[in-house]
């Protein structure tokens, strides 16, 4: 993951998923929109929720509930598209809600602990801790692997 | 100091020059007495020697430096052009060429050309290229010295030799000064008339100011033109005088003799018409103005251009398509409103905007040019490899095209006029023995009509035998025995297609191993084009291509199934139509419908692609009929919306390959709709 340590702070996005925090460089994050209306992709991986208009721009939508397996609710007021970018690819991924921009000192990153068996601890690359606030850092090159993209599909095809 | 920055400009002024240098040795084999010719060579080969030696690229700058020593000796007289020194001089440009190439590609642009250098080097002293034949080279030379200063200052030698030749024709010369009025409006109109007049009863070889200055008016009140008529003077001064808003003529016997004189150690040159490309011969003459090679050469020095990466036109592209789509929300707003003045408003900016589209899209569009000036040297070298001889005629190369075809369809191409001249064109004695000219033909002619462009490729070779053809796909197990001999001559010649198809009886070097046409026919359909066969055993054949003129831009049939919008080509569809629910029938387990005496499968849009359903089926269902090739079939979907003209997009790179969707695209009302990719749906 392409967090500089090497600084003393990282900027990040919070966003809010089930309750829990979670954190994705500034750098990465090209905006944050309201839900906008989705347009359906037909026969693709259950946690693409489709593609929208992003300013003239054909954009994916990644459901982030459904891609570490927690069960899906319907889009409320607070529900945002966060518009990430990794090497070529532009993809929003849906959030319940986020608001934040934190400044997290380098040294409160800890590696992901190891009691994990859940699908969601595959797609972290570590914990921060800022005063009492806890924040997951999410590892965008595993949420975006398009390997994932054929897997879960056809099976009702 | 650091040339990164140069490299790009490096490598496109240098591709340029080759282009130059190529275009002209095919041009100068043609006329190999036209001294300027092999001037025009000289000097883009002296240019690339510069510019390699200053970017650092040692052996192309040596290359290019042998190559302009055998240039000048033959500017000089020293040497004597024949068919070997050609063939050296063109490997020589192939090497460049291929230099250039590895230096876009990221590589240090090294190749062994010691080879060539040797050969060219052979030349430089005067003795054959190849060993043996050095009689051809001790023969002296007759063409006559260039006088350097010449007329150059008014006529070209081109133009002095036309003036030659038509005094030798009986065609008098003038010079006629067209003065118009000073209150007059439209002054390109006016020229545009005089010229018409003019070339009714005869030829304008020249004008001043130069032809495209005249029709953007970048001239005061008059002009001048060289003109070639029978006619008389007064006649002439008639004619003009018709020509409303015209002030004053003013007609100039051209004085023969000091012209001669300059003109006369040209007069062995051959004449003035063969050097017209053929591209340019066989151009409708549509604009009266530019009739002359010399007026179209000046418009070449005077168009102002600039090089724009093609990236930032999509992201223009783009910036506009969202300009559209809040167009019409302001239209659908203005009209809730009514309002007059923000109605007028509005409207005058749907009205920029329209045109804004318009130009945004011709910008992208490219001349089939770019694509075709690398032919005529495939086709020398393909000829004389085969031991044919071969004749190629372009026709319509001005034709444009949207950038990412044109970048696409180069290689089909290739291979369509490489399959023509190795499977098409016989062997001169052959074709001698079947009563053909020796040399021949093969057209490759673009043109527009309506919204696509065609590209044919007509050779006058053997033709397409149907019991070869049917034979060797019965042998591959392509057909049946059965199928086969129910087949039309059309259906047999699309067999040639297919994959794993060649009907060449050897394998050669340039065609025929039977991956070719098959690929041919997936690029152009992945273009959204298509490509049909005719031919005449004996006769040749022709490929016609058919292209979408732009690939960002297409027709769509909106329907709607359920609550979701999708977008229908309208290339692919035949027809639509509505049928009852009982007439569908079962086939095994497919759902047909009886359609004008066929069988036509239904595919239920609605569970391909898994539409959440919010109400019921209705007695009537609408049927979108689409084809792929000569199959068909009925996309069943719940209703009509319309057709429309869209902008098409990728579904992004993350979501590339989506089942049966060949992307998406912006609706008006700022929803995205997906587009069917119908062939994929029939199998």
């Amino acid at each position: 993951m392409s967090i500089r340590i090497d600084g003393e702070e990282i900027k990040v996005i919070v966003f809010q998923i089930k309750e829990k925090e979670y954190a994705i460089p500034v750098n990465q994050v090209r905006a944050i929109e309201k839900v906008l209306h989705i347009t359906r992709v037909p026969k693709t991986a259950r946690f693409v929720k489709g593609v929208i208009n992003l300013r003239g721009v054909v954009t994916p939508i990644i459901d982030l509930r459904a891609r570490f397996e927690i069960e899906e609710t319907e889009y409320t007021e607070s529900t945002r598209i966060i518009i990430v970018s990794l090497e070529d690819m532009e993809v929003g991924l849906v959030v319940d809600a986020a608001n934040d921009v934190v400044d997290i000192p380098a040294a409160n990153i800890e590696p992901q602990p190891e009691v994990v068996g859940t699908v969601e601890a595959e797609y972290i690359s570590g914990v921060a801790k800022v005063e009492k606030r806890l924040m997951i850092l999410v590892n965008l090159e595993k949420i975006l692997n398009p390997a994932e993209l054929k897997e879960p599909i056809m099976i009702e095809g | 100091m650091d040339m990164n920055q140069y490299l790009e400009v490096f490598i496109d002024e240098s591709k340029e020059h080759l282009q130059t240098c190529s275009e002209q040795l095919l041009e100068l084999e043609k006329n190999p007495d036209n001294l300027s010719i092999v001037n025009e060579i000289f000097r883009s080969a002296h240019t690339l020697k510069g510019m390699s030696a200053t970017m650092g690229y040692e052996d192309l700058a040596n290359l290019t430096h042998k190559m302009e020593n055998v240039l000048d000796g033959i500017r000089n007289n020293k040497i004597t052009l024949n068919p070997e020194i050609f063939d050296v001089i063109f490997q020589a440009v192939d090497d460049l060429e291929a230099m250039v190439l590895s230096i876009s590609e990221g590589g240090d642009g090294k190749r062994d050309v010691s080879k060539v250098v040797g050969q060219l080097q052979l030349i430089e002293k005067g003795e054959s290229p190849l060993a043996g034949a050095n009689a051809n080279a001790e023969v002296a030379a007759t063409a006559a010295p260039v006088k350097q200063e010449g007329m150059k200052g008014i006529y070209d030698e081109f133009e002095l030799t036309v003036l030659q030749q038509s005094w030798e024709q009986g065609f008098q010369s003038y010079e006629i000064t067209i003065a118009l009025n000073e209150d007059c409006l439209l002054k390109a109109a006016r020229v545009f008339m005089v010229f018409e007049v003019l070339e009714k009863s005869g030829e304008v070889i020249k004008s001043l100011p130069s032809a495209d200055q005249l029709e953007e008016e970048q001239f005061d009140q008059d002009f001048m033109v060289t003109f070639l008529t029978k006619e008389t003077k007064e006649d002439l001064s008639k004619k003009i005088m018709k020509v409303s808003e015209v002030q004053r003529v003013e007609i100039r016997e051209m004085d023969h003799l000091t012209l001669r004189e300059q003109g006369s150690e040209r007069a062995e040159e051959q004449t003035g018409r063969e050097l017209l490309p053929q591209a340019d011969a066989s151009k409708p003459e549509a604009s009266q103005v530019e009739t002359n090679k010399k007026v179209s050469n000046s418009r070449q020095s005077n168009n102002k251009t600039i090089r724009v990466n093609i990236e930032r036109l999509d992201i223009l592209m783009n910036l506009f398509e969202e300009l559209v789509i809040d167009r019409g929300r302001l239209e659908q707003i203005s009209r809730d409103l009514n309002n007059q003045e923000l109605h007028e408003t509005v409207e005058r900016m749907s009205r920029i905007s329209g045109d804004l589209q318009t130009i945004i899209l011709n910008m992208r569009m490219v001349p089939v040019e770019t694509v075709f000036n690398r032919f005529p040297k495939m086709v020398r070298t393909l000829a004389r490899d085969l031991n044919k001889k071969i004749h190629l005629e372009i026709v319509g190369a001005e034709t444009e095209l949207d950038r990412t075809v044109i970048d696409e369809i180069g290689d089909p191409l290739v291979h369509l006029l490489r399959n023509a001249i190795d499977h098409g064109v016989e062997t001169p004695e052959v074709r001698r023995a079947s009563g053909k000219d020796e040399v021949g033909t093969v057209v490759l002619k673009a043109y527009h009509s309506g919204n696509h462009v065609f590209i044919e490729i007509t050779d006058d070779g053997a033709g397409i035998s149907r019991e070869r053809v049917l034979k060797k796909a019965l042998n591959n197990g392509i057909v049946t025995a059965h199928t086969a001999a129910s087949l039309t001559d059309k259906q047999v010649y699309e067999l040639i297609f297919a994959s794993g198809f060649s009907t060449a009886e050897t394998i050669s070097d340039v065609s025929g191993r039977g991956v070719g046409l098959d690929v041919v026919k997936n690029t152009i359909e992945s273009l959204g084009g298509t490509v049909s066969i005719d031919s005449r055993e004996g006769d040749g054949s022709t490929f016609l291509i058919q292209l979408p003129l732009t690939l960002s831009i297409i027709s769509v049939m909106l329907v709607e199934i359920q609550k979701e919008k999708f977008a229908i080509p309208l290339s692919s569809i035949i027809e639509t139509a509505i049928i009852r629910k009982e007439d569908i029938m079962n086939a095994h387990s497919q759902q047909v419908i009886d359609f004008r005496g066929k069988v036509l499968p239904l595919i239920f849009l609605k569970d391909i692609f898994e539409v959440p359903v919010f109400s019921e089926d209705e007695e009537f269902l609408s049927v979108v009929i689409v084809r792929k090739g000569d199959k068909m079939a009925g996309l069943v979907v719940d209703s009509f919306i319309g057709q429309q003209e869209i902008v098409l997009k990728s579904l992004g790179n993350y979501l590339n390959s989506a089942f049966a969707i060949s992307g998406a695209t912006i609706l008006g009302d700022g929803q995205v709709a997906l587009i069917v990719d119908c062939n994929s749906l029939i199998k």
